[in-house]
């Protein structure tokens, strides 16, 4: 295996969250703290060059290990290291901006994360200004434009508001700004999932021509299997803040190991059913376990058919067992039966 | 072809439980009116699934609005007509409107959440919907909501009735409103989104149970999604809808597997996959026009590949077309020589 040089690393991540009672409850009713394991111990590292794909059903953890990656949360454990620089030891703004400008995000809804307020060159222009790296007034509107232009859109777009453009518009909006500060890294998070499905085919390629062009970086985020497939070099499957399966795109579609890959991949509604549209194809039942009380043992056993004693006490990690990386007890000791897909 | 059953027919006039005919929807503003559903027919058998697909905006959330006479004003029915069982329902007046929503018609909203009262428990809920539409006491209505809720797979049903719907996760909401809208065994249900607001683990499940109803009660299901993944696994027959109006409908396999209309062929194609090639996807160019810019004549022809000068002037209604039915210049040739 040739030397891979490695972007992002993640080494055993975990961020909780407070939701106990309000202090003065908690002190009458002798209530206790409760934290929810957001993250529990997440591992994986991004090659440069690549595209790495987090999927899971919501509440899984996967936006919060992005918002942990550009720092909009700091982790409760573990470190993340970019380009060889523990981003938890910096500690001051100043040591951070270097970073922050290599590392860009895009995020989910085009209508939120746009100022409603601001023309789009203004919009554009933010993290270009931020960062002091254009030198005068002429380059700063000239570097607008063809960021622009790099999104397929007009120069004289910029001065519209957000408003006037339609979703899949103002998505290339986002990632224009995400591109103005020439960013190596960017974290994606539901990048099209407001879009509908031919403009999120225009996005998806976009981001891809730019992937090419200026050799990004993606960390990339989405519930949507399709989208995941299309997209990505490697794959992690989140279950309840961990990670229960890391694989490459074609190893995890064609031969996926973890009960959970493997229910996620029967339950996509399919364009070709395999039998006759009214077929009683009875999906697996059950639902995601409450995260503030997660199941002992391996946090997927109550759905799973493959599930044991083992299973219900003790707790699998992530090991590559003849293959790629699993966290499953079944596929360690080999007593699952290979799926066929 | 007679041996197909009556749904799978491309129309199936005869039967029809629901019948949409030219229907026309308008919202007035300061700068003139917009027609937000344009000339829009269609009919649904009892038993038969009709999905209802299209980008937003396209006019299909809106169809399934004026169907329960629920358009919120502004919006109004400018034209056309709505015929349930042979009875208009367009023209009701608000009080006997009111009566069929419910009775003869449910409805299933996408946000499982905001469908529900929160301040009633949900036997509550069950229970006043249906004593609202069947004539029966509260005991009887009690067992009724505990079958209901059983029908739909809630476990432990008995202990569940008694709770309030924060209690329940999205996935079991949403079964509770499916219960609601079956409530008073109506024969056509309108369901608009209602998997999109859940994981795909759940939606197979509410999938599941959207089928099974229209099996074993001949309910008519309309299912308005933009998902086509949904449509292909739940309907029966397909209708595509583009700047409100309806570009082509037909059978589910001949929309998916052979699509007639040059917009129905690029939005198959722009579906991401999981399996085979990998890489660019196949993609329409530009947006869907906003309603108060819809070009004359096709109103998908300024983002066709395949427009002639007279899709540009002219405007295609629905004609024959490879087994279903396009509103394409192009596409009515094709079909004749086929036929021929």
């Amino acid at each position: 295996m040739p030397e891979r040089d490695v972007l992002l690393e993640v080494n055993d991540l975990e961020r909780h969250f407070d939701v106990s009672a309000p202090a003065l409850e908690r002190l009458l009713q002798s209530k206790q703290r409760v934290a929810v394991k957001a993250l529990d111990g997440v591992t994986f590292t991004i090659s440069r060059g690549e595209t790495f794909s987090l999927v899971g059903e919501s509440g899984c953890g996967k936006t919060t290990v992005a918002r942990c990656v550009v720092g909009l949360y700091r982790p409760t454990a573990g470190n993340i290291v970019f380009d060889g620089v523990d981003l938890g030891r910096l500690r001051r703004r100043k040591a951070m901006a270097p970073i922050r400008r290599r590392m860009q995000m895009i995020f989910q809804d085009p209508y939120a994360s746009l100022n409603p307020r601001w023309r789009v060159r203004r919009i554009i222009a933010e993290p270009l200004v931020t960062h002091g790296l254009v030198a005068d007034k002429a380059e700063l509107r000239a570097r607008v434009a063809e960021l622009l232009e790099q999104v397929r859109l007009a120069p004289a777009d910029g001065d519209k508001f957000p408003h006037e453009f339609s979703g899949g518009q103002r998505q290339r909006i986002s990632i224009a700004r995400a591109l103005a500060a020439n960013p190596e890294f960017l974290v994606c998070d539901e990048p099209t999932s407001a879009l509908d499905v031919s403009v999120q085919a225009q996005i998806l390629n976009l981001m891809r021509d730019l992937q090419r062009r200026l050799r990004l970086t993606y960390l990339f985020i989405s519930h949507n299997l399709a989208v995941i497939y299309q997209v990505s070099d490697r794959v992690g499957v989140m279950y309840l803040g961990r990670l229960v399966e890391v694989a490459t795109a074609d190893q995890l579609f064609t031969a996926p190991r973890h009960p959970y890959t493997r229910l996620l991949l029967e339950t996509i509604p399919r364009l070709d059913p395999p039998d006759d549209p009214l077929g009683g194809r009875e999906p697996v039942a059950g639902e995601v376990p409450n995260p503030i009380d997660p199941p002992p043992g391996c946090a997927f056993h109550p759905r799973c058919p493959y599930a044991n004693d083992r299973c219900r006490r003790e707790r699998p990690s992530l090991l590559a067992a003849g293959g790629a990386p699993v966290a499953c007890h079944a596929v360690q000791e080999g007593r699952l039966p290979t799926s066929v897909r | 072809m007679a041996a197909q059953p009556f749904y799978s027919r491309g129309m199936s006039n005869t039967e029809a439980l629901l019948k949409v005919e030219n229907l026309r929807v308008e919202v007035p503003t300061r700068r003139g009116t917009l027609v937000a559903v344009d000339d829009v027919s269609f009919d649904i058998a009892p038993g038969e699934v009709l999905g209802v697909v299209g980008e937003s905006g396209a006019g299909k959330s809106l169809t399934g609005a004026a169907i329960i006479g629920l358009l919120e004003p502004p919006l109004k029915i400018a034209g056309g007509s709505i015929t349930l069982a042979g009875r208009r329902i367009d023209n009701l007046p608000y009080e006997a409107m009111r009566r069929i929503r419910g009775k003869e018609i449910g409805a299933i909203f996408q946000d499982p959440l905001t469908s529900l009262n929160p301040l009633y428990t949900i036997g509550r809920l069950l229970v006043e919907t249906i004593r609202t539409h069947l004539d029966l006491g509260p005991a009887k209505a009690r067992g009724r909501a505990l079958s209901l809720l059983r029908e739909v797979g809630i476990a432990g049903a008995d202990e569940r009735i008694d709770h309030y719907p924060h209690q329940f996760s999205g996935g079991m909401r949403q079964r509770v409103v499916i219960a609601l809208a079956l409530a008073a065994n109506p024969r056509l249900i309108i369901a608009d989104e209602p998997t999109t607001a859940l994981d795909v683990s759940i939606q197979a499940q509410i999938i599941a149970l959207l089928k099974r109803l229209g099996r074993d009660h001949g309910t008519a299901i309309m299912l308005v999604t933009h998902d086509m993944g949904v449509i292909a696994e739940t309907a029966h027959r397909v209708a595509v809808m583009y700047a409100g109006r309806i570009v082509e409908i037909g059978p589910v396999r001949r929309i998916v597997d052979r699509p007639s209309h040059p917009y129905t062929k690029g939005l198959m194609a722009s579906i991401p996959r999981t399996a085979g090639p990998r890489g660019r996807l196949r993609q329409i160019d530009g947006t869907m026009p906003r309603l108060n810019a819809i070009p004359p004549g096709c109103p998908f022809s300024p983002r066709c590949t395949e427009a002639l000068d007279r899709c540009r002037r002219e405007r295609p209604d629905l004609m024959p077309a490879n087994e279903t039915q396009a509103a394409c210049w192009q596409c009515a040739p094709v079909a004749e020589h086929a036929n021929a």
